[in-house]
């Protein structure tokens, strides 16, 4: 659906434009023309654009480039039961998420640039925001021989993951590395040293308490040194996934002075929630990395704020009742997350002193660059994918109101501030909030 | 205490989960009335027969004998009609969801549910979904919150008194609910609990749980009351937590040796079943100070208490 942009010249004025990268923040609006931005900023005003254009009126609301998520697990193809690309992009929609980068780990793996092709006419075909996937490293997520990752970039895949696996093959992650390089294609890590990671929660007094086997934050961090070596040694570009600790901060700070073509990731979950959340066995709060104290938390959010944290992903995985509705040991990992990231953000910049600016950079701006997207930017001649917010509106997380097929959202039943009020992708309303 | 209409309520709770279910009033209530059916033993008065006509569930999906069998005696003393279903031939083993199980079982409205199973926190999702008491017989490496209790009023039956004493618990702490249950249990009456295990069986942050951790056996059972011995789990070790039983025997294994550093007379506890040799020497397993068949036998009389106490608490619940 996004093949068409609409046709029409629309303005839309009288709002407090926000992108940090183009150096605007302040009253203004955006022109739009056949899915494109013509002009934004403050010289699109009621008067400045004339009678050839509809003008919408922001009425002083915030308007910031579309949120680009890194990290969303759909089901399709293969578990459609739990989310196919139509419904994730219209929680996306709902969330003010303009473009979704998906994860290999489906049915079939996306490990054939034939299956990215289907998974690019699929979204095409059904979904109101961008799709983008990654593909896998190695072939069927198996750590054991290396994808096609040439032809995958051809195809389309924006970057190479093994999603929620790491190669633990050092040799053989090194090749990977080394080839994406000469491909000039991202490789993003999930950081996880297998053999120290069985646990179902973070490790610690909380997990002795609850009787629950524990996944110790040096899982994380020896695996993202090791990764980084290998950065160091190859020099290919890297992103790890997410990461959840602390220790994992100071790992990434050093490889970012050393000058090392790396980023870094963390979801909303880990940025607002500890695992004391995990309460009596809450298996929505089972999520992998785990969630982990609140010293780790307290140190994401300080590290969005300087930067060493470069993007916020949701991490949306959505889960059914049969993989959740089980003993916390016996659940699947994973929380939805498309439709409330935008919302805790939000709550992060005026509870936890993130400028909003800085928020907006690396739920939208930083990703797109990293990801080389010629979205996530209000300028002329970029896509016009942005949406507009209102960070006093207050709503409740309920069930049978998210779009997601499955409803394994954390936030069920409580109170957020801030909603998207319309997402527009390629010049498009795609959502319009209804109260 | 003998009449139905006229007992007492003896605690809040509705379900006895976890030791936190219970304050320490509430536990010394439990206490007193699992001495008074102790006393009675098998000679309960016919009118003490406070359950008759209620249904009590053994739901096991974990195999157990000295547990299901006691739990099913202290029902069938207090008058109730006690059914076991067998897990490993039911429909669970047919892949039934645990939530699905407990909803047929809520379905026969049974009044009394007593659940094992392997994982932690099971027993509480399964409250969360039937109408009628629960009492969780062991859950993962969660919680065993009657075999605390039976051990307290072991252990109070010798000494009279819980306050002031040392108990010195010993072995796979890591993957034990026994301990988790004694440990609350216990500091929460003003016990001072020592926790002896190899770094690698105890579980990380124990220091915060309010006890005291040792290595060393010998120095951990200096001047201790009680020494309470745990099963070393070896169905659960998935990986390599010590180098082989021998040596485990060797550092960790209680013989009369060891258990000379404790207080002259202390008494030793075990929750079963002993891997004899392992854990425990068979002469100190079967010595003179040795309470580990009494412990057996209060567990009935604990068991009657609690299913007798969650009883008072839905009639006052329901005539309230």
């Amino acid at each position: 659906m996004i093949g068409s942009p609409a046709r029409n010249r629309r303005a839309y004025v009288n709002a407090h434009v926000l992108a940090p990268l183009q150096g605007l923040n302040g009253p203004g609006g955006i022109l739009v023309e056949d899915g494109w931005i013509l002009a934004v900023g403050k010289s699109v005003t009621r008067e400045s654009v004339g009678a050839t254009s509809t003008v919408i009126d922001c009425k002083g609301r915030l308007l910031i480039p579309g949120l680009v998520d890194m990290r969303v697990f759909t089901g399709e193809p293969g578990s459609e039961y739990r989310e196919t690309l139509a419904s994730a992009s219209e929680a996306a929609a709902a969330g003010g998420v303009t473009t979704i980068i998906v994860m290999p780990n489906t049915q079939p793996v996306i490990d054939d640039a034939a299956i990215v092709d289907y998974v690019l006419r699929r979204a095409r075909d059904t979904a109101q925001v961008r799709v983008a996937p990654m593909a896998a490293i190695t072939k069927g997520l198996a750590g054991e021989q290396m994808a096609e990752i040439g032809l995958l970039r051809r195809a389309g895949a924006v970057a190479v993951t093994d999603a929620v696996k790491a190669v633990s093959n050092a040799n053989l992650f090194r090749r990977a590395l080394m080839y994406a390089r000469d491909c000039d294609l991202l490789v993003v890590g999930h950081a996880e040293e297998p053999s120290l990671s069985g646990g179902v929660m973070n490790a610690g007094e909380a997990a002795s308490r609850l009787g629950l086997s524990g996944n110790p934050a040096m899982s994380e961090v020896i695996m993202l040194e090791r990764d980084l070596r290998l950065v160091e040694m190859t020099g290919a570009r890297y992103h790890v996934a997410q990461v959840s600790s602390a220790l994992s901060l100071d790992v990434i700070r050093r490889a970012k002075d050393k000058g090392l073509p790396v980023t870094c990731g963390v979801s909303i979950h880990h940025l607002v929630l500890n695992e004391t959340d995990i309460g009596a066995y809450r298996t929505f709060f089972k999520l992998a990395p785990p969630l982990r104290s609140e010293d780790d938390r307290r140190a994401l959010v300080a590290a969005v704020a300087d930067g060493t944290i470069d993007v916020i992903v949701s991490s949306h995985d959505p889960q059914s009742d049969d993989t959740k509705r089980l003993p916390f040991a016996e659940a699947a990992f994973g929380a939805i997350g498309l439709e409330t990231m935008l919302s805790s953000a939000l709550g992060l910049s005026a509870n936890e002193n993130i400028p909003l600016p800085r928020l907006v950079e690396a739920l939208s701006q930083r990703p797109a660059s990293i990801l080389g997207l010629e979205q996530g930017r209000l300028q002329p001649g970029a896509p016009a994918d942005f949406a507009i917010v209102d960070p006093q509106l207050s709503w409740t997380v309920e069930d049978a109101a998210l779009r997601s097929r499955s409803k394994n959202s954390p936030y069920e039943h409580r109170t957020l501030e801030g909603h998207a009020v319309e997402t527009v992708v390629a010049g498009r309303t795609v959502y319009e909030y209804a109260g | 205490m003998t009449s139905t209409a006229t007992r007492p309520t003896l605690f809040k709770a509705q379900h006895l989960l976890a030791i936190s279910d219970l304050s320490p009033l509430d536990i010394t209530a439990v206490l007193d009335l699992a001495q008074h059916y102790a006393e009675s033993g098998k000679g309960l008065a016919k009118d003490g027969r406070v359950l008759a006509g209620q249904t009590q569930v053994n739901l096991f999906f974990e195999n157990s004998t000295r547990t299901q069998s006691s739990f099913e005696i202290a029902g069938k003393r207090l008058g109730a009609d006690v059914m076991n279903m067998a897990v490993a031939t039911s429909s669970v083993s047919k892949g039934e969801t645990l939530l699905d199980t407990a909803m047929t079982i809520n379905a026969m409205h049974p009044d009394f549910l007593v659940v094992r199973h392997q994982s932690s926190g099971a027993v509480e999702l399964l409250s969360q979904k039937v109408s009628c008491a629960v009492i969780n017989a062991g859950d993962g490496q969660h919680e065993h919150p009657t075999q605390a209790l039976l051990d307290a009023l072991t252990i109070r039956r010798h000494y009279g008194r819980l306050e002031g004493l040392t108990v010195a618990i010993c072995g796979d702490i890591l993957h034990s609910r026994v301990a988790r249950s004694n440990i609350h249990l216990l500091t929460k009456m003003g016990v001072r609990v020592r926790c002896v295990a190899p770094s690698t069986l105890l579980p990380s942050g124990i220091a915060n749980f309010g006890v005291e951790v040792f290595r060393d056996m010998e120095k951990g059972l200096a001047g201790a009351e009680v020494v309470m011995m745990l099963r070393l789990q070896v169905e659960r070790m998935s990986g390599a937590f010590v180098p082989s039983l021998r040596e485990y025997y060797q550092f960790y294994g209680l013989t009369e040796a060891k258990l000379a550093c404790a207080k002259p007379g202390a008494l030793v506890m075990h929750p079963g079943p002993m891997n004899r040799g392992v854990e425990i020497d068979s002469g100190v397993a079967d010595g003179v100070q040795s309470v580990i068949r009494e412990q057996v036998e209060m567990g009935v009389a604990v068991r009657m208490a609690i299913l007798d106490g969650l009883d008072r608490t839905r009639r006052a619940g329901s005539t309230s």
